[in-house]
This record gives C-alpha cells, structure tokens and sequence, in this order.
C-alpha cells in the first residue's frame, strides 16, 4: 500500500514537472541584434530577428518557389491582378486580427526601401485592402518575377506588420514590435547586442504542409529561444562543449577541431549555396574606368587560392563563377573558366599592355577586422601584382572602409578603387535585387557603373515570359557583367553551424529558423 | 578637510568638460559611419544620407556639439543611434556586472597581493619571495585572456567547478554570483595582484630597513606586529596610489575579461559601441569612466591622511 502511494506521488510529481518543465534553446547567433526594424537595415541578423516574430504573405521553398504562407493567390489572365486571401486564424501578439489593411500598409513600406519593391511599385497601379481579407495588387504591366520578389528570404523580404506600425516613416525605425510570427519578441528581456528572448505565441496557427526552408508550417515545439551573443568564438565553443548553449550559426573552420570527436556535438553545413565572396571596383577612377583592365583584374585572379586562404578546408567551399551563384536557378558561369580554373594571368599582362596600363596605383581596402573579410585582399593583391598592377594594399578598420566606399573623391584624395565583400546567395541570386547589377551610375551602388546594357539586359528579364526565357536573359546578364567587370566572383563558402546532439530536426535553409526543430531534454 | 573635498569636486567640473569637448571632437574626426551600420551592407549611397538626415548626422558639427552639451547639462545622455534605446537606461542595465567583477577583483587583489608582497619582503630572496616575483612577472607578462581561456579549461572544462561563461546578479544569491563571477574576477586580478604584490614587496623593504623597525623588533614587539602595524601601515600610501592608479588598468581588462567570459558589462558595451560609431554611447561611457577615474583618484588622496596622520588637507 505504502509502494502505491509512494509511486503514485513520484509519478505525480514527475508528471507536474513535465508539464511545468520550460524547453528553451539557447543560441549564439553570427553577430548581436541592434537594430529591430527589418525594413530599415539589411542586416542579416535582424531579417533573422523578423522571421522569429513576424510572418510573411508567401514564402520560398527549398527550390526558390513561391508558396502560400500568410495568404494564397491567383493571377488574371491578363497578368496584372494578384488577388492575395489571408488564411484563417492570423492574429497579432496583441490579439488583434491581421487584416489586409495591415497587409497593405505593411508592403507600401517594404515597397520604398527595398530594390526590388521599388521595381514592382513602379509598375503598381493600385494596391489595395478590397475587404478584410483580400489584398488586390494591380500592374501597369505584367511583371514576372513579383511573386519571385514578395517570396525571397533575403536581403529585405516583405514582413507583415500592424498597420499603425508600418505607417511608420520608411527611414525611421520602428518602436512598436507587434508581429504575427510563431514567436513573440519578449521586450522588456532585449539588451541590445546581448540578448534577445522569444517566446512561443501560442495563438499562431501554422500551415498544414510540412515545413520547407520559409514555407510550410512554422510548427513551434519549444517555450522560449534566447539569442546570446558572445563576440568572441571561442567562448561560444566553450559553451556549447559545456552545455551552457545550445546552438551556434557559424562556427570558424579552423576552430572545428575544438568540437569534433564530441558524440554531444554535431557540426554541419545547414544549407548547400552559402555565402559568395566577391571584388568590386570602382569605375570612376583610373584605372578601372577602363573596360580592358578591369578585364585585366578578373583575368589576374584565381578563386582557389583566395578561398583556400580564406576558409582552408575544401569542404567548405567552392569555386563558382556565377555572380548570382552556383546551385540556384540562374546560376551561369559562363565567361569565368580563368577565375575557376586559372590560366589567366599572361592574358591579363596583355590585356594591361595593350590597355597602355599606366602604373597607377591600384588602392585596395582591407579591413583587418573582420574574420571573413581580412584574408582575400591579401591574395587578390598578390594575384594583382603578379599580372603587372601596383597594388596600395591599405589595410583598415571595417567602419572605415564603409564610410570611404561612399566617396566618390579620387583613390589619392580619399576614395579608393577596390573592396571586397561577401553576399548570402539567395540574395543576389536574382538580377533585380543583386545589387552589383544596377547600372544607373550614382544612383547605382557603391563602385557607381553607368551600364545601360545591364539595364536593358534587366528589362528583357523582367518581360520574359517564362522561366526558361528568364534563365536564357539571366545568362547573358552573367555574360555581360563578367565582360564589364561589374563585380569578380571570389567563389561560394559555408561557415558551418554546430549544435547539441538534443536538438534535431532543424530546418536547413539559408535563414536559420527556430520553428519545426526539437530538443531533448 | 571639507574646503579641500569642495575643491577638488568642482575641479572635476573642467576636467569634464575637456574629456566632452575631446571625445566629441576624436569620435567626428574618426572615420565611420552609424548609418552605413543601420542600413546594412545593401543599402545605396542615396538611402545612406537619407538614414544620415534623419538622424541629424548631417548637421553642422557644432550644432551637434551645442545639442549633445545642453542634453548633458539637462542629465540626458541621448539616446543609442543604432538601437534606439535611451543611452542612460543601456549603461544603468550593464553597469552591475561591471561593478560587481571590478570590486571582487579588487577585493581579491588586494587580499591576495599584499599578504604577497609582505611574505616576499620579509622574506627577502628565499624561495617565497623568488616565487612571488616569478609570479608578478608572469601576471604582468602574460595576456588577460590567455589567463581567462587557461583558467575555463582547467576550471570549469575538465574540473566541470564553474560555468564557462554568463552572469548572475548577486541579487540571486552569493554562490550563483560566485559562480559565475570568481573565474572572470581570479583572471583579472592576475595582473593587479602583480602590479600590487611588486609595489608591497619594495615599499616594504624600505621600510624594514628603517631605524623605528629595528626599534619595534629590539623592543621585542612580535614579528606579526612589526609587519602589519608598523611596516605595512607607513608602506601603505604608495601602495594605495598603485590601487588607485591601477584602476586604468581594471578597465582595459574588464573589456577583455567581459568578452572571454560574456558579461553583459559596460567594457562590451563601449567596445560595441565604438564598432559601430554609435557616438551617444561612446561619449557618455567615455564621461562615465573618466569620471570614475577622478572620483577613484579623489577617494584614494583622501585616504592617505587615515594612514599618514601628517598628511593633511
């Protein structure tokens, strides 16, 4: 009798303590959340932020498709009316309904600051809320990639918001966090650059389909994730081998050796494309306002040794050519067989000679403080020389080459001729929102080429009918940009992600996400 | 007493402003930009300077300066540019952690390192003392966060004794506080030990070799004595003026040990800060320190006259 009644409290007990136990994740994120507005920054860590609590009209899948998430679509015949309907069961963290009203105020702000928003308003004849639930979205003209656009996952992807939140200015940050994601942003834990806590929102009603990269059903199996930041990798390591973590988004290669052989630790590539390293060059200046010796630069530089020096093991990189990156739909490296392959340099020596190469000083940025930035321009500037350029290597902080990049002075007078920088891929796997490829001089970005072969190239992309028509304009878009010297792909690399043995079924997209995994506890 | 105190406090007063009218002026003159951080690397020169505008980076630099100035004399310290939290409420969260880590350093310093320094004077040139100073060299020689990552693989990696990183508020008790916080305070004070044991040993030396020393040992007053009320009581104003001075040092190594052992302290949040020219931050943390440094300096001339009554004010 006493056996029963012992076991029965025990059992109780555990019982209660089940039911009370809170499952959270702790993770160290690639860098710490500052910024909470992800329309006015780009920053990855705050698209990051904006995927945990708000949701999105429709989303990618793994095969860079368009799926319903928030609302399902239909398209007129005639190719200019996109009819959106919110499914049921959307509802604010505040418990308010999401309607089209908000839906609507949520896209005219996404719409002035990013590129590829911008695109589709300037073909927007009306957006509309027509009831509660309907979003009419009518075009001047048919415009292929709008659904390609509202669907990306990168940089800036268009987030529903309350529409008294989004009519916020579209250059001032917000200050109201209400979403209507899977997670709730717990306000009064944010330090800002330290810590970040989420909370499941239990009202969120997930999709019926299994999860895929963005799409799917954002099916919440935790109470609470906590983003910690730590700057220092190494303590990260520490704490994940002690326990005191459970998951770190990119670990440095050459730190792996500290987890592996761990059976509580698996490392491992999340997603296949990563990350592009890649060179861009300033067309104001001598010498690269001349098409040869841009020519010359690409034809002087080799991936492999860049990517060797950057990441080190093989497994985690790979030569690629393709500026909107290799394995994604428009993926062409046609026009890049010396980058990938080498052989070039005796091309570039000529190239120079018969561009009457001058000697001018080739100023080169290289910030010193940044891990996966501070190795390629060593290299490139060796490759460089070695085809007859003089290289200025000027080695600096990270904030500083942001603020010189903006100059448009000459190299002598504070601006310079090179930098290096790294994309995530899907967002420059798409000519309208690769931002290398705006060609409209200082409107463009920072390197300002005036190219109107690049925008009409952009235009025929836009007007093709089909995918396949797409893929034939997006290759000669790579063929163009690699004869202008638009931007030098450096290749594609993976900084791994490392986790705890307990948590599984992580979702392996570009974006990390925090809906469908588990943990054991 | 008073009139000295009064003095010395209004001194502060110009020495304030100079540090503001410096900072101001080194963080404008420094290359960067707040806005390129908030937009992020795709953002477009034109969508730069509209962020620029609407942040008020486009004014005219004394203009800026006069509006910083006034906020300060109203008690404002603006708010963070990049995260657009109130500057004053970022430094009163992380302030704590900060606090709480330079105190136990300093507690354990002075615990650790003057007993040292005595030991070695005392016993000057056998083994201990030989030992002591072995030790400062290397507490001197050898990198803060060295030292922090050799203690987390002996101490909390294979001894499993403490967390390998974090914090925890001693409003939650003294162990957890302990527990998280002895590993970052022990790594910090390995070069204040060094600092305050070398400066203890050689004011003690000079200090025995004095005639009242000699007069205390013919009188037969105990060994203990003769050291602790009568050595170490007239070695204790250079001793107390390296505490003092040290404190610079506290704060350089707050940095490092608050990102060894993620700390939510102010050392990250001025390294943060700077990172991202996010001047408001900067220059109030700036003011913080350099205040602090002032008053630390001001506490420890006052206490001269507690060990040296010919010290007067």
């Amino acid at each position: 009798m006493f056996n029963r009644l012992t076991a029965t409290l025990l059992a109780s007990t555990m019982l209660a303590g089940t039911a009370w136990a809170e499952t959270t994740v702790k993770a160290v994120m690639h860098s710490g959340l500052r910024v909470l507005d992800p329309v006015i920054t780009t920053a990855h860590i705050t698209r990051n932020h904006a995927y945990m609590i708000y949701d999105v009209l429709i989303a990618q899948d793994s095969q860079y498709q368009p799926q319903p998430q928030m609302a399902d679509w239909t398209v007129s015949d005639d190719q200019l009316t996109y009819t959106f309907t919110l499914r049921d069961g959307l509802t604010f963290h505040d418990g308010a309904p999401v309607t089209a009203a908000d839906a609507v105020a949520s896209l005219k702000r996404w719409g002035q600051k990013d590129a590829g928003g911008q695109v589709i308003m300037d073909r927007t004849a009306s957006l509309e809320a027509t009831d509660d639930k309907t979003i009419t979205w009518t075009l001047t003209e048919p415009f292929v990639p709008m659904l390609d656009i509202l669907s990306k996952q990168s940089a800036l992807p268009p987030f529903i918001m309350p529409a008294r939140v989004a009519e916020t200015s579209a250059d001032e940050a917000i200050t109201d966090y209400t979403g209507s994601g899977p997670f709730r942003f717990v306000e009064a834990e944010f330090q800002p650059g330290l810590t970040v806590v989420y909370e499941k929102f239990d009202e969120y009603v997930p999709r019926d389909e299994p999860a895929d990269w963005m799409a799917g059903g954002k099916v919440v199996n935790v109470d609470r994730v906590e983003w910690v930041n730590m700057p220092d990798i190494q303590t990260a390591v520490n704490a994940l081998s002690g326990g005191e973590i459970d998951y770190i988004e990119q670990m440095q290669v050459d730190l792996l050796a500290l987890l592996e052989g761990d059976p509580n630790i698996v490392v491992e590539k999340r997603e296949p494309t990563g990350m592009q390293t890649m060179v861009r060059m300033n067309f104001l200046h001598p010498p690269f306002d001349n098409q040869q010796i841009r020519q010359a630069a690409l034809k002087a530089i080799q991936q492999e040794p860049v990517l060797a020096a950057m990441v080190g093991n093989p497994e985690y990189y790979q030569v690629c050519g393709a500026i909107m990156g290799c394995g994604t739909p428009l993926g062409s490296e046609v026009g890049t067989e010396t980058l990938t392959q080498g052989g070039g340099v005796d091309e570039a020596k000529a190239l120079l000679q018969e561009a009457g190469y001058d000697g001018t000083p080739v100023v080169l940025m290289a910030p010193t403080d940044m891990v996966a930035l501070a190795t390629q321009p060593v290299v490139v500037s060796q490759a460089l020389r070695e085809a007859g350029f003089q290289v200025d290597l000027q080695p600096m902080d990270w904030q500083t080459l942001v603020t010189r990049r903006a100059s448009q002075a000459a190299p002598a007078e504070g601006g310079w001729n090179i930098f290096i920088t790294n994309w995530m891929v899907p967002e420059i796997s798409n000519p309208i929102s690769n931002p290398m490829l705006n060609g409209r001089g200082d409107d463009a970005w920072f390197g300002w080429p005036t190219d109107e072969r690049v925008e009409e190239l952009k235009e025929n992309f836009i007007d093709a009918a089909d995918a396949n028509a797409q893929k034939a304009v997006a290759e000669e878009i790579q063929a163009h940009a690699i004869d202008n010297g638009l931007l030098i792909p450096l290749g594609q690399y993976t900084l791994p992600q490392a986790r705890r043995a307990g948590i599984t079924d992580m979702i392996n997209s570009p974006v990390p996400v925090f809906w469908n995994l588990q943990k054991a506890e | 007493m008073l009139g000295y105190i009064l003095r010395r406090i209004l001194a502060v007063i110009p020495v304030m402003l100079l540090v503001a009218v410096f900072v101001f002026l080194l963080l404008r003159l420094t290359p960067g930009d707040p806005a390129a951080i908030i937009a992020g690397d795709m953002a477009t020169p034109a969508q730069l300077e509209r962020i620029r505008e609407a942040m008020g980076l486009n004014q005219p630099l004394h203009i800026q300066f006069v509006t910083w100035l006034g906020q300060l004399l109203r008690g404002d310290l603006g708010v963070s540019l990049i995260s657009n939290t109130p500057v004053a409420s970022m430094i009163a969260d992380r302030i704590g952690p900060t606090f709480a880590i330079a105190i136990l350093t300093i507690l354990m310093s002075v615990a650790m390192a003057v007993p040292m320094g005595v030991l070695a004077a005392w016993k000057h040139r056998s083994g201990a003392d030989y030992a002591v100073m072995t030790f400062s060299v290397l507490g001197f020689s050898v990198p803060v966060f060295v030292i922090g990552y050799i203690f987390i693989l002996i101490f909390s990696l294979k001894l499993g004794w403490f967390p390998v990183q974090g914090y925890t508020p001693i409003s939650r008790g003294l162990g957890a506080f302990l527990s998280n916080a002895f590993l970052p305070a022990l790594t910090l004070s390995t070069i204040y030990i060094a600092l305050i044991a070398r400066m203890t040993r050689a004011n003690m030396l000079e200090v025995l070799g004095e005639d009242y020393i000699r007069t205390a040992r013919a009188k037969g007053a105990p060994e203990r004595t003769v050291l602790f009320r009568h050595a170490l009581k007239n070695a204790a104003v250079p001793i107390l003026t390296v505490i003092g001075t040290g404190f610079a040092l506290l704060i350089g190594g707050v940095v490092v040990t608050e990102t060894v052992f993620n700390i939510p302290g102010i050392g990250r949040l001025t390294v943060d800060a700077i990172l991202a020219r996010d001047y408001p931050v900067i220059q109030a943390m700036i003011l913080l320190t350099s205040f602090l440094y002032v008053l630390v300096n001001l506490l420890i001339d006052l206490s001269y006259s507690f060990f040296d009554p010919r010290i007067r004010y």
